[in-house]
């Protein structure tokens, strides 16, 4: 500690690790954080990337063009992505009532938005097959019609509505929380309708939390399990989810099987979020341009 | 609609898209919010008191409480002692690889909660790259609690850290530099300066972390091997009821899990209204 004080002190064009400070204890608190973070994150991770190759690269594309572990990979990419777009217009119905009316129960429906954080997936997952299988309270609304929710793709969308609920909402709300009110006033007195007042002043300045939180919910709807599972009916090919798949590998004891559709889901989600980080970059140039 | 209405609220218009617009988030709410929670109590009540308190005090049931509570026991306080760490380190000092630091912390977030659990599988299963360690030295991680308290530790790794970061952030470390100079150490200066000005947001921070601890399940059934009365988490045991279709035993302990879902809801409303400011730097998500 003391060594290095001293080492720092010296001025001129070394590389300096850290700036100097009068405040003790960063090495205490660094290693900690750093050893911590590789136990548990990093060297874990480190053996999804690399156990895969264990049956070489043939192997992995074995795995991976698979039928059943395509139409996996397809049904939980899509069905996030269908529940995410379902999650956005839901979050800007709520968002807009919740931050621009006021009504007897507004702070309980507030507090209630992070109902799908709070609760464990387990116990969302099996009231959700209840509710929506064939004798279930909206379940059997649908059966007389021959439409099945449950145990199909369509319960699959369902958990995933669920689960990304609050995301949009609170990447929204606090945005349109401060929009200045005057602008909107502004466009109003000049003339322009409710629809295109929202679609030039109001659209754009929420749509980089609208993609923030619609990537958030997207994510987690991807790797979502608990809730799935129970809804899903996981017909192999029809309503079988990829973390499932990666469960079975599992029971079958073929490691680098697991390892090689956890890696890909965990490849194709980081290349949606860079994705999703360059459309925020241009979004948020665009505006201010 | 009167002009002077027109003019005061350009966008909201008039009542009637107030009703049109209040019904709808009223219909959300319903179908997707309170139907499934309205459901748990329900299904788990269903068949009377009686039942309800016998699938609770069954010995099973007993044991996968007492086994989620021991494991939200352990992984609070760790994730805490690393949030408080990390947080130390980020905010009151400048440091080469900084934001890859806080990159990584956010990193289990977006990871799926099988993968969290898949990848201890890799460590330490039968073919996993300690195996060999673990053979010899007779410690059981997998399907035993440690594997389920590894695994819950991943997927709650950056609660903690990520409600005080922001916070230590926007409060600078003036204070602190204070107290140094004036002869207090870093203990002191942490529990009588640092502390008390995030103790709000380190408590949210470990509500959240606790809810999550408390209802993990996808990673937790990877590694925990299902065993009745040992291994199994109360989220576990919900499942094992539940495929056995014994429904009505397994609402009613989905239902103290839903419960506490509810307290936690109460008590993170609570503390955002009560301490806005001290909380204020946070995002939520």
């Amino acid at each position: 500690m003391k060594a290095v004080a001293t080492a720092h002190g010296r001025t001129g064009p070394r590389f300096r690790f850290r700036e100097p400070s009068a405040l003790p204890g960063f090495w205490p608190a660094l290693g900690f954080s750093v050893f911590y973070l590789s136990a548990i994150v990093l060297i874990p991770l480190a053996a999804l990337v690399l156990r895969p190759w264990e049956i070489g690269l043939s192997g992995v594309w074995a795995v991976l063009s698979d039928e059943r572990v395509v139409s996996a990979l397809r049904l939980s990419f899509f069905a996030a992505f269908a529940a995410a777009v379902t999650n956005v217009v839901f979050g800007l119905i709520v968002t807009w009532t919740l931050v621009r009316y006021e009504f007897p129960g507004k702070r309980i429906l507030d507090a209630i938005v992070d109902l799908p954080f709070a609760m464990p997936t387990a116990v969302a997952g099996i009231a959700l097959a209840t509710i929506y299988a064939p004798f279930g309270w909206i379940g059997a609304l649908f059966e007389p019609f021959g439409i099945k929710l449950a145990y199909t793709p369509i319960g699959v969308y369902i958990a995933l509505v669920f689960v990304g609920f609050p995301f949009i909402i609170r990447a929204v709300q606090p945005v349109l929380q401060d929009l200045e009110r005057e602008v909107e006033e502004a466009a109003a007195t000049l003339g322009a309708g409710r629809l295109r007042t929202f679609r030039k002043v109001i659209f754009p300045a929420i749509a980089p939390s609208l993609l923030t939180g619609f990537t958030l919910a997207f994510a987690r709807a991807v790797g979502e399990y608990g809730s799935v599972i129970f809804i899903a009916g996981n017909l192999p090919y029809v309503s079988e989810i990829a973390p499932l798949l990666i469960v079975q590998k599992l029971e079958e004891y073929s490691y680098a099987g697991a390892a090689a559709i956890g890696l890909a889901m965990l490849v194709i989600s980081f290349v949606i979020l860079l994705v999703s980080n360059i459309l925020q970059v241009a979004l948020t140039r665009n505006q201010k341009a | 609609m009167s002009p002077q209405q027109h003019i005061d609220n350009p966008i909201r218009g008039g009542r009637k898209s107030a009703a049109v617009f209040i019904t709808l988030t009223l219909a959300i709410f319903v179908v997707v919010l309170f139907l499934p929670l309205v459901t748990v109590f329900f299904e788990g009540l269903r068949k009377g008191w009686d039942l309800y308190i016998a699938s609770l005090t069954e010995p099973d049931a007993i044991a996968a409480i007492q086994l989620t509570l021991l494991i939200t026991a352990i992984v609070v306080p760790l994730n805490t002692l690393f949030g408080v760490a990390s947080a130390w380190a980020i905010t009151k000092f400048d440091f080469k690889g900084k934001s890859l630091l806080l990159a990584l912390i956010d990193l289990p977030f977006s990871i799926s909660p099988v993968i969290a659990g898949l990848v201890y599988v890799l460590l330490f299963g039968t073919a996993g790259w300690f195996a060999s360690v673990l053979d010899q030295t007779g410690v059981q991680i997998l399907f035993a609690w440690p594997g389920i308290v590894l695994a819950t530790v991943f997927v709650t790794f950056p609660f903690v850290a990520r409600e005080i970061i922001p916070l230590m952030q926007a409060q600078g470390s003036d204070e602190e530099a204070a107290a140094t100079t004036l002869g207090a150490n870093g203990w002191k200066t942490f529990w009588a300066v640092t502390l008390p000005n995030i103790k709000w947001a380190l408590m949210y921070g470990v509500l959240l972390c606790s809810a999550r601890a408390t209802g993990e399940f996808g990673a937790v059934s990877v590694v925990s091997g299902h065993i009745r009365g040992q291994t199994n988490t109360m989220p576990l045991h919900i499942e094992v009821l539940y495929n056995e279709y014994n429904f009505t035993a397994s609402f009613a302990v989905a239902s103290l899990l839903a419960l506490f879902a509810l307290v936690t809801l109460v008590a993170k409303t609570l503390l955002e209204t009560q301490f806005h400011d001290e909380l204020a730097a946070q995002r939520h998500r």
